[in-house]
């Protein structure tokens, strides 16, 4: 990207739109948050007038000004969805397709909070309530069992789901940002997109906790293992193109974290909130009836 | 010339006019706020009794809306606090005192339910402003407590039918009664909050208040008296 004159001749850099302008073929890397795509991805976008994107992303990505972070409208700008959009990111957060990139394909560029909220808030209850009912049925026959609501529960479940939805992705995005610094990388993704990425990958744990309900161990852990393949493998997609070009080592690293993490969260979750159906209940039973039988 | 001018001022007025299919229009009216403001300043000379019963009709006149959802704006245009506190109040009492061993394991907490309650409102209310609806924040707020009238009385009748045992038939008359009242509330909540919203974001704006009130059927549903 130096001038035609010499290579080595210290230049400044102008800034990668006008750059783009020049050379159209020219892959351009800004290492600050927005996303330069090259040519040929906007091409594969669908996008009909490379001039008018051009335009675009320089309003979009540079100038525009953004409302000051203590503003209302800053916030609104993540809520600017339709119902059909969510709908699509949370079938597609669902079923995961190789080679389709979460972010590329649904976010677009439009990342929003309403759907990671939400999704995390609806999971908080449905672990607390599902939990509930399972405890319930798994004592249904015991005597001397007193249903309690435990409604502490609420809370453990929601700072445990939070804290993965919000600060995993805050981790991961100033882990990508570090080894950004030290390599080229064509793929950058803003904290925004990596929340909502994260948000919309647990949706697929709304049904499997509903599941969890009924008392069979079996068809848990199938439940489990098929929510964390499907969410597993949407977030080792999203996060592959990013960290494709880096050392193989740190892909290593960066993947196995992501899926430890997740695992670490399903099983957790199953473990403290759905207690296991224990077979010691006709043992219970029978001694009962024997100590009743004795003194007649 | 100048000195005729000057003793001439707005001179190069008199060649304007005005066309005439420019529309002037105006009221030109005395207000007659004088008399208001003496109306208000003489319910200082009021009874008590007839300041709070004022209130209490008002929020009478609400909760009616509410039983009988129709198009109407009267919650919308004078809304008022008092009677989302009252039933507040009221549900978190009536939920009180579901005892366990410790309290962890117990139903929730008057603050607990206060909380969510309060909470709950506020984060609903932000989120169907921040998708573009045009409903005020506090007008929010009280369309959200006024519709928790249904599950107030549900819980009521939950209590007295629990007096008489809490067996499979107790079970089975509270969840039909929670269930129809939770879908009152909802709907009741929805006919007066999708009217501001814009058109292709209803669904993302009814289903938080299909949670919130879920969630409070739920507390109402699982609540086992003190033994």
């Amino acid at each position: 990207m130096a001038s035609p004159n010499d290579p080595f001749e210290f230049q400044e850099f102008e800034e990668a739109d006008s750059l783009l302008k020049a050379n159209r073929d020219a892959t351009t890397i800004s290492i600050e948050d927005e996303d330069i795509k090259t040519e040929k991805q906007r091409k594969a976008d669908g996008d009909e007038d490379p001039l008018g994107t051009d335009d675009k992303t320089e309003l979009l990505s540079g100038q525009k000004e953004s409302p000051p972070f203590w503003t209302f409208e800053y916030y609104q700008r993540f809520f600017d969805i339709e119902t059909h959009h969510v709908k699509e990111r949370i079938i597609g957060s669902m079923l995961p397709w190789p080679g389709k990139n979460f972010i590329h394909v649904y976010l677009r560029r439009n990342p929003d909070l309403y759907g990671p909220f939400w999704i995390c808030t609806t999971l908080v209850f449905a672990i607390a309530i599902s939990g509930n009912i399972s405890n319930f049925l798994v004592h249904l026959g015991k005597p001397n069992y007193k249903y309690t609501p435990e409604f502490g529960k609420v809370t453990i479940a929601a700072t445990a789901i939070f804290t993965y939805a919000w600060l995993v992705p805050l981790a991961l995005w100033g882990f990508l940002l570090w080894r950004n610094n030290k390599i080229m990388n064509l793929v950058s993704y803003s904290f925004m997109e990596i929340v909502c990425v994260y948000g919309y990958s647990l949706s697929i744990y709304i049904p499997a906790v509903v599941l969890w309900i009924l008392p069979y161990e079996w068809l848990r852990w199938c439940s489990i293992v098929v929510a964390l393949c499907l969410s597993g493998s949407v977030l080792v997609m999203t996060f592959w193109s990013a960290v494709s070009d880096d050392h193989p080592k740190i892909i290593i690293v960066i993947t196995s974290a992501i899926v430890v993490l997740n695992v670490l969260l399903a099983v957790g979750c199953k473990a403290y909130f759905f207690s296991k159906p224990e077979p010691v209940l006709t043992r219970h039973s029978s001694a009962a009836t024997q100590v009743t039988m004795v003194p007649s | 010339m100048a000195a005729a001018e000057s003793s001439r001022p707005f001179s190069g007025l008199s060649d304007v006019s005005i066309s005439e299919d420019i529309p002037v229009e105006g009221d030109i009216s005395v207000p007659i706020d004088s008399s208001r403001k003496d109306d208000d300043f003489s319910t200082l000379d009021e009874p008590v009794k007839e300041t709070i019963l004022r209130d209490l009709r008002a929020v009478g006149k609400k909760f009616i809306h509410v039983l009988y959802p129709k198009r109407s704006s009267a919650l919308l245009r004078d809304w008022d606090l008092w009677g989302p506190l009252l039933l507040c109040v009221t549900l978190a009492l009536l939920l009180q005192g579901g005892a366990a061993d410790n309290d962890d394991q117990g139903g929730p907490q008057f603050a607990e339910v206060f909380v969510i309650i309060w909470f709950g409102s506020i984060i609903i209310t932000l989120n169907s402003k921040l998708l573009g609806g045009t409903i005020s924040f506090f007008q929010s707020l009280c369309v959200l407590g006024y519709c928790i009238l249904p599950l107030t009385a549900a819980m009521a009748v939950c209590r007295i039918v629990l007096l008489s045992g809490s067996g499979k038939v107790s079970f089975a008359v509270r969840l039909v009664v929670v269930t129809a009242s939770f879908g009152w509330s909802t709907f009741a909540s929805t006919a007066f909050l999708t009217g501001s919203q814009p058109p292709n974001r209803k669904a993302l704006v009814v289903y938080p208040v299909f949670l919130f009130y879920f969630v409070i059927g739920w507390m109402i549903l699982t609540f086992s008296p003190p033994q």
